[in-house]
C-alpha cells in the first residue's frame, strides 16, 4: 500500500494553471477470446516473439504506460514473454497477467521482482484468479479449497501425495489472492534499499512461510499491482490493494458510476485519489467517417471465429466500444478522462494490419493537440507513466 | 552426425554464473561472448537457497540479443509446479526460435521447503524420481499442443480437436497433471534437457529423460565411465544411447594466462576440489586437455564453469576455442539455428501426431 507523501501529493494538485488532466493509455495483446479473426494471416502465428514485439513496438512509439499480456490458451507464458522484450524496448511498462490460484508467492514474486530488475522498473502484474474447479487438475494443488486450519495439511510428511482433497472450505480465491499480493509485498520488502537481505516470515490464513527472498529490492520497490473486476469485492480488492483498475462497463454513465464508488472507497483505506488508477477496457474501430467505421465493426465482426464479442457500435454488453473517427473518439476519450468516468484506458486491438498503428498513428496525436496525452515519456519507470508513487520501504 | 575418424563432433557449453548476480547486462555481454566463440549453449545456474535473479528471465532477457547460442537455464523441479515449469521452458523456446533448454535440479534443504510451506525436505533419491517425472510430464505437454491439423487419440484411435489438443492424463507419484498445455508445441518440439548427472542419485533420471548428461571427473577414464552407465542405463530403458550427449564437467581457471599449467592440474590433468574437478592453467594447455579427452571417446564435449567468468570465458573463446577451431575439432559458425542441431539432436516426433511429427 502507498502512503502518499506531501510532496507528492502537492505536486498533483490541480491548481496550477496549466494542469490538464491526462489519460493513460495501455494496449492488451489479443487473446483467443474472440478478437481472434480467423480469415487474417496474421493471426496464425501469435506465439512467435515477433507478434509480440510488434505489438510492443508500436506502443511504445504511441507513448503509451504500459503493454498488457494475458494468461491462457493457445498463448506463451506471459512472464517469460515480458523478459524477452525488455530487451526490444526502453520504457513501455511490461504487464503480465498471472493467477494466483495455482501459483505460490515466493516463486511468483521472485519471478516478478526479477522481471522489473531486467526491465529496469518497468514491470506490472496483473493479478488473476482461477476457477479451482476447472484448472485444478493440472497443480500440485489440485482442486483444494484453502483449507482455514493450516495444520491438517495431508501433505506434511514430505513426499506423500500432495494433491489435496476439496475441504468444502468457505474461502474464495480472491482471499488468497489478496493475502497472495499482501506476502509478496512483503517479499519485496524483506530487503532493504542499499541491498541487505532479511530474513521474512509470514504466518497467515493461506500461507506459512519463512527465509530469505532472492531477489534485491528492485528498481519500481514494488511492481504495480493491477486487477480486474467490476463486482463489488472485485472493487473492494481494488481499492484496498491494487494500483490499477481494468473495468468493464458499456456506457459513459455507467462508467463515471463506477469511478466515483471506486475512488470512493479508497480513503477507507487510508489511500489518495491518485493511488488507484480505473482504466477502462475498450475496443475500437477508426474510419475516415462515422459510417465507415461502423461498416468496419460489422465487419469485423462477420470474421470474428468465436461468437460474436468484438468491437461493435455498443452492442456488446459490458465492454464499451469506441467506434468512429479518429477526432470523434479522441473527443470520447477526453470526455471520459474530464469528466470523472475513466483515468486511462486499455485498448483491445484488432490483430489486423494495422490494429494498434491505425490508433497510434491517428488518435494519439489528436490526444497530444488536446494536452491530455503526453509527447514524451519523462520517466524510465511504469510507475512515474502512471503517476503513481514509490511504494514507501516497510522494513 | 559422425565424422570419419569415429568421434562425434565436439560439443562445448559455459556457465555464465556471475558472484554478485544482480547485473542482466553483464548476463548478455558473457552470452554474446560463448556465442561468437560458436559455444553449444550456455547455462545459468538458479536456486532458491541462495541470492540471485530468476534464471529462466534472466535467459529471455538475452534470448533477443543473441541469435545462435543455446540458451539453458537451471529450473527446479520440487517445489515448482510442473505445468508451469513446461510452459515457462516452452516460452523462452519460442522467444529463441528454438535455442532453449532446461537444466533440471531439485531442492533438497528444509530451508527451500520453508520457502514454499508446502511440504517437508524429502530424501534426494525421492527429489529425482519425482524430477524424472516432472521431466517426463513436460515432454508430454509440449506435445500436447501440436500445431498438425489432426491429431489422434491413442487409445480410441478417434481424431481430436483441430488445434493438435490432446490432453496428458499424468498420473505421478506426487502430482498429476491432465494438460493440454497452454502454450503451443515449441519450435524444437522438446527444449533440451539437461541433467547434472554427477550426483548419482541424478543418474537414472539423466538416462531416461536428458538430451545432455553433465558428468565431473578428473581424468577421461572416470568420465567415460559415468557415460558407459548413463548409456547402459538409457538403453535398459529403451533409448538410443546415441540421443544422449554426455559433457565433462571442469570448473576452470585461465588466470594463469599462457603459462603451463601447474603440475597436478592443467598437464596431468584437474584436481579434485570441493566445488568439483577444476582445471588450472592456460587456455592452450585446456585446449590440449580437451582435444585428448574427447579423442578417448569419454566424453561428447565439454560444459565449462570459469572461476572468472569475464575474465576466464574471453580466454576461453579465443584462445581454447579458436585453437580447436583451427585443428579442425570445433566448429567456426553456426550450421543450424536452433540448440538440438547445435547438438546434432534431431526434432522429436509428436507423440500424439498422426503423420510423421511434423507440428
Amino acid at each position: 500500500m502507498t502512503v502518499p507523501t506531501p510532496a507528492g501529493r502537492s505536486s498533483r494538485e490541480p491548481s496550477q494553471e496549466s494542469f490538464r488532466e491526462q489519460v493513460h493509455l495501455a494496449a492488451r495483446f489479443p487473446d483467443a477470446d474472440g478478437t481472434t479473426v480467423r480469415a487474417d494471416p496474421r493471426s496464425r502465428s501469435r506465439t512467435g516473439l515477433a507478434s509480440f514485439e510488434r505489438l510492443a513496438h508500436t506502443a511504445e512509439r504511441g507513448l503509451f504506460d504500459f503493454l498488457l499480456l494475458p494468461e491462457g490458451a493457445r498463448l506463451p507464458e506471459p512472464v517469460t514473454v515480458l523478459n524477452a522484450l525488455a530487451a526490444v524496448t526502453e520504457r513501455l511498462g511490461l504487464a503480465a497477467t498471472v493467477d494466483t490460484t495455482f501459483n505460490e508467492p515466493f516463486e511468483l514474486a521472485r519471478r516478478l521482482a526479477t522481471l522489473d530488475h531486467v526491465s529496469a522498473g518497468r514491470a506490472a502484474w496483473n493479478v488473476a484468479v482461477s476457477d479451482a474447479s476447472l484448472a485444478g487438475e493440472n497443480f500440485r494443488r489440485g482442486d483444494r479449497p484453502d483449507h482455514g486450519d493450516r495444520g491438517d495439511r495431508p501433505d506434511r510428511g514430505g513426499l506423500a501425495h500432495s494433491r489435496l482433497r476439496p475441504t468444502g472450505g468457505t474461502e474464495t480465491p480472491l482471499a488468497r489472492a489478496a493475502e497472495f499480493v499482501q506476502v509478496s509485498r512483503e517479499l519485496w520488502d524483506s530487503w532493504t534499499p542499499d541491498g541487505i537481505a532479511r530474513p521474512f516470515a509470514h504466518r497467515g490464513r493461506h500461507f506459512d512461510i519463512a527465509g530469505e527472498f532472492t531477489v534485491p529490492r528492485s528498481p519500481q520497490g514494488h511492481p504495480v499491482v493491477i486487477r480486474a473486476g467490476d463486482s463489488s469485492e472485485g472493487r473492494e480488492f481494488a481499492a484496498s490493494t491494487a494500483e490499477v483498475i481494468f473495468t468493464r462497463h458499456g456506457t459513459l454513465e455507467a462508467g463515471r458510476e463506477f469511478y466515483a464508488d471506486v475512488k470512493g472507497r479508497l480513503a477507507g483505506y487510508g489511500r489518495d485519489h491518485e493511488d488507484l488508477k480505473i482504466m477502462p477496457e475498450v475496443a475500437f474501430v477508426l474510419g475516415d467517417t462515422a459510417a465507415e467505421a461502423r461498416e468496419r465493426a460489422a465487419e469485423i465482426r462477420r470474421t470474428q471465429e468465436d461468437p460474436p464479442s468484438g468491437p461493435t457500435a455498443n452492442e456488446e454488453p459490458g465492454r464499451r466500444s469506441f467506434v468512429g473517427t479518429p477526432e470523434s473518439v479522441a473527443a470520447e476519450i477526453d470526455e471520459s478522462v474530464r469528466t470523472g468516468a475513466a483515468d486511462g484506458f486499455l485498448l483491445v486491438p484488432h490483430p489486423t494490419p494495422g490494429g494498434l498503428d491505425e490508433f497510434v498513428d491517428r488518435v494519439v496525436p489528436l490526444l497530444q493537440e488536446r494536452g491530455l496525452f503526453r509527447t514524451e515519456y519523462t520517466g524510465t519507470t511504469l510507475r512515474s507513466h502512471l503517476g503513481l508513487q514509490e511504494p514507501v520501504w516497510k522494513g | 552426425m559422425t565424422p570419419p575418424n569415429g568421434r562425434g563432433l565436439l560439443h562445448l557449453a559455459a556457465a555464465v554464473d556471475q558472484e554478485a548476480a544482480h547485473d542482466v547486462s553483464a548476463h548478455v555481454e558473457l552470452a554474446r561472448l560463448a556465442e561468437s566463440g560458436g559455444f553449444d549453449f550456455v547455462t545459468l545456474g538458479d536456486t532458491f537457497a541462495r541470492s540471485g535473479f530468476d534464471a529462466l528471465a534472466v535467459l529471455a532477457r538475452v534470448a533477443p540479443a543473441t541469435t545462435r547460442v543455446g540458451l539453458v537455464p537451471t529450473v527446479t523441479t520440487t517445489h515448482t509446479e510442473p505445468f508451469h515449469v513446461q510452459a515457462a521452458v516452452a516460452t523462452l523456446d519460442w522467444v529463441s526460435r528454438g535455442r532453449a533448454g532446461w537444466c533440471i535440479d531439485v531442492s533438497t534443504t528444509e530451508g527451500e521447503a520453508r520457502l514454499f510451506g508446502r511440504r517437508h525436505a524429502a530424501p534426494v533419491d525421492a527429489l529425482w524420481h519425482e524430477a524424472g517425472q516432472v521431466a517426463d510430464v513436460a515432454a508430454r505437454l509440449w506435445d500436447s499442443r501440436g500445431s498438425d491439423a489432426r491429431t489422434r487419440d491413442e487409445a480410441t484411435g478417434r481424431f481430436t480437436g483441430h488445434d493438435g489438443l490432446h490432453p496428458v492424463d499424468f498420473e505421478g507419484d506426487t502430482f498429476s497433471v491432465r494438460g493440454p498445455s497452454a502454450v503451443p508445441r515449441p519450435p524444437q518440439g522438446h527444449p533440451v534437457r539437461v541433467v547434472d548427472a554427477t550426483d548419482r542419485h541424478a543418474r537414472t533420471t539423466a538416462a531416461r529423460y536428458a538430451d545432455v548428461a553433465l558428468v565431473q571427473g578428473t581424468n577421461p577414464a572416470q568420465v567415460g565411465a559415468i557415460r558407459a552407465e548413463l548409456q547402459a542405463s538409457a538403453l535398459a530403458h529403451g533409448r538410443d544411447p546415441d540421443e544422449l550427449r554426455v559433457l565433462a564437467a571442469l570448473t576452470v581457471d585461465l588466470g594463469d594466462g599462457e603459462r603451463a599449467a601447474e603440475p597436478g592440474h592443467g598437464g596431468g590433468g584437474p584436481r579434485q576440489t570441493a566445488q568439483g574437478p577444476l582445471y588450472r592453467g592456460g587456455p592452450v594447455d585446456l585446449a590440449e586437455l580437451i582435444a585428448a579427452w574427447h579423442g578417448t571417446g569419454a566424453a561428447d564435449g565439454f560444459h565449462l564453469t570459469p572461476v572468472e567468468p569475464r575474465r576466464d570465458l574471453e580466454r576461453l573463446v579465443n584462445g581454447t576455442a579458436a585453437l580447436l577451431q583451427h585443428r579442425g575439432l570445433f566448429r567456426t559458425f553456426y550450421p543450424g539455428s536452433t540448440l538440438r542441431e547445435h547438438l546434432g539432436l534431431g526434432r522429436p516426433a509428436n507423440r500424439y501426431a498422426v503423420t510423421g511429427g511434423t507440428s
